[in-house]
């Protein structure tokens, strides 16, 4: 008994020793695409500002984002859309661009699609390589799981509310994609641009090779927004954290994981 | 005196929490899932073979197909095998090397699931899409690294039910002149048979439940399969694939799944018991 006591009191001393931090904390939540990097960017802040209360970050997706920022559950919302009708009434701060590349097998000899030709491939009316000037290679299409966030950008800029194929492969994460598309000479699918390495090879679309520079300019055409979303003005803390992201420190965070920089 | 009656009361706390963990699953899944059933229609449900949660169509066939192709698949692979090799441990192997080779076996069932699933992306999919074709992850994929993690279950229960058949038989069949072999084919195996029909439908259930190491290695496309190298989902693959954003209808829809699943483990449990009941004949 007196030994429980004592384990007790030394977990209380430990907890106790934990507590740098004061005052309440603030949660983000919102889109698992835009999770990661506000996640890095709260780390980052926090290893800075060793007396601030804590920054949680957590995921949901991006309509569950917006709900939260509205419904006030979570300080800040993220999203990786614009928002819809009705959707309205929230401060909306762009924090910075995410690029959508199509990838394709390093062996594959085409460089370059029209966005049409990459829609009659995810619609599955394009089966073979050789058909766009590649080699003799049936295609494989390779596709996020129906909800996530990368899937949705991708139908919302290349299918004009067709469907993908059935026939896609469905992989439930970039890295299965990646793994799936490296693996396969005939294969292709698509991820964020942050995140595309030699593993696979991205393809110019419309004559525009995806990069900073053309993803800035809108000069490439696949780009979504990576938002954080508030009720009002931001306050306290999260006013001090969004200054910190839009803040050329901060944007050099995003810019060396892979996002285009909007400040 | 007491306190066996305390501990006895524990003991019986701790059964009944096992039972009613399994109550309130079954609760659950049952009140998630089948008001979506009810809505969809039964037979649009598993008939369907359109599966378009966002437009709204949740039809599961292709699901339900992709778990038959790559059960059957474990099975045609994995059965020959076990029962091999559960002959080969309890009738022919020294005893010095049924003692190495049965802990070995047991050890496959130890290994996660996402190691088997690792191991069939980065080894089995190359290979099959480079000797075979097709793009990879396929149900044949699914079905050889099932068949594997199945081997457990049936080379441990055939091997008891084949231990189990009287010395008598045995010594019967040899005296009448048969070969080992024979001894084996036709008076052992006929007589082991419930046994090892048991260890078939527990692995096929281990089968139609596996979910991570499938999600990793069939590719999950929702086209109706017409061939072993093509993509399928399974049951199990596609709640694991679509789990983490749904919401809505989406989400009852998977629940609605597995009330399908859960139909097809019982039916398959019941028949395990039936079958492990049934004396064998002869």
């Amino acid at each position: 008994m007196a030994l429980a006591i004592r384990i007790l009191l030394l977990l209380l001393f430990l907890v106790g020793c934990g507590g740098g931090r004061e005052g309440r904390g603030i949660t983000l939540a919102g889109s698992t695409s835009v999770e990661p990097f506000a996640g890095l960017l709260a780390e980052r802040y926090m290893a800075e500002h060793p007396a601030s209360a804590p920054i949680n970050v957590q995921g949901g997706g991006s309509s569950a984002g917006i709900q939260a920022a509205q419904s006030g559950s979570a300080e800040i919302g993220m999203s990786s859309r614009w928002l819809k009708e009705g959707e309205r009434a929230l401060e909306t701060i762009l924090i910075a661009r995410d690029a959508i590349a199509i990838i394709v097998h390093p062996s594959n000899l085409l460089s370059d699609l029209t966005l049409n030709q990459v829609r009659e491939i995810f619609a599955g009316r394009i089966e073979n390589w050789s058909s766009l000037g590649g080699s003799d290679q049936p295609i494989t299409v390779v596709t996020r799981e129906e909800g996530s966030g990368t899937r949705g950008a991708f139908e919302e800029l290349i299918m004009e509310g067709e469907r993908i194929t059935l026939a896609a492969l469905r992989q439930d994460s970039n890295g299965a994609v990646r793994v799936i598309v490296a693996g396969d000479p005939g294969a292709i699918g698509y991820m964020s641009l942050g995140i595309v390495d030699e593993r696979v090879k991205p393809l110019g679309i419309e004559g525009v090779f995806p990069s900073q520079e053309t993803v800035s300019s809108e000069a490439y055409g696949l780009v979504r927004p990576f938002l954080f979303l508030v009720r009002g003005e931001p306050q306290g803390l999260a006013k001090e954290f969004i200054d910190y992201v839009l803040s050329p420190s901060g944007q050099e965070i995003l810019e060396e994981e892979g996002l285009v920089r909007v400040k | 005196m007491v306190r066996e009656r305390i501990i006895r009361y524990l003991l019986l706390l701790v059964a009944f929490s096992a039972l009613g963990s399994l109550v309130l699953i079954t609760l659950f899944i049952f009140k998630e899932g089948l008001p979506l059933i009810v809505k969809v229609g039964l037979w649009r449900f598993i008939f369907g073979s359109d599966w378009s949660p966002s437009r709204g169509s949740f039809g599961i066939l292709s699901m339900i197909i992709g778990s038959l192709w790559v059960t059957a698949g474990a099975l045609i692979l994995g059965v020959p095998l076990g029962v091999a090799v559960a002959i080969f441990t309890a009738e022919f192997a020294p005893p010095a090397l049924t003692a190495a080779v049965r802990p070995l076996i047991q050890l496959l069932a130890g290994i996660p699931s996402v190691i088997y699933g690792f191991v069939g992306l980065t080894v089995l999919i190359p290979r099959i899409e480079r000797y075979l074709g097709g793009p990879g992850p396929s149900a044949l994929a699914g079905a050889m690294v099932l068949a594997i993690m199945i081997l457990p279950t049936i080379v441990s229960i055939s091997e008891d039910s084949i231990r189990a058949v009287p010395r008598e038989y045995r010594d019967g069949a040899l005296a009448l002149g048969a070969t080992q072999w024979q001894t084996i084919w036709r008076v052992i195996l006929p007589a082991a048979r419930s046994g090892i029909m048991t260890s078939v439908i527990l692995g096929m259930g281990r089968a139609i439940g596996e979910t991570m190491a499938v999600i990793m290695v069939v590719g999950n496309a929702l086209a109706l399969p017409f061939s072993p190298l093509q993509s399928v989902t399974t049951l199990t693959s596609n709640i694991g694939l679509e789990m983490a954003y749904a919401t809505g209808d989406h989400r009852r829809a998977l629940f609605a799944i597995g009330v399908v699943l859960f139909v097809i483990i019982m039916a398959l449990s019941i028949s395990a018991n039936l079958v492990g009941r049934r004396p064998a004949r002869r």
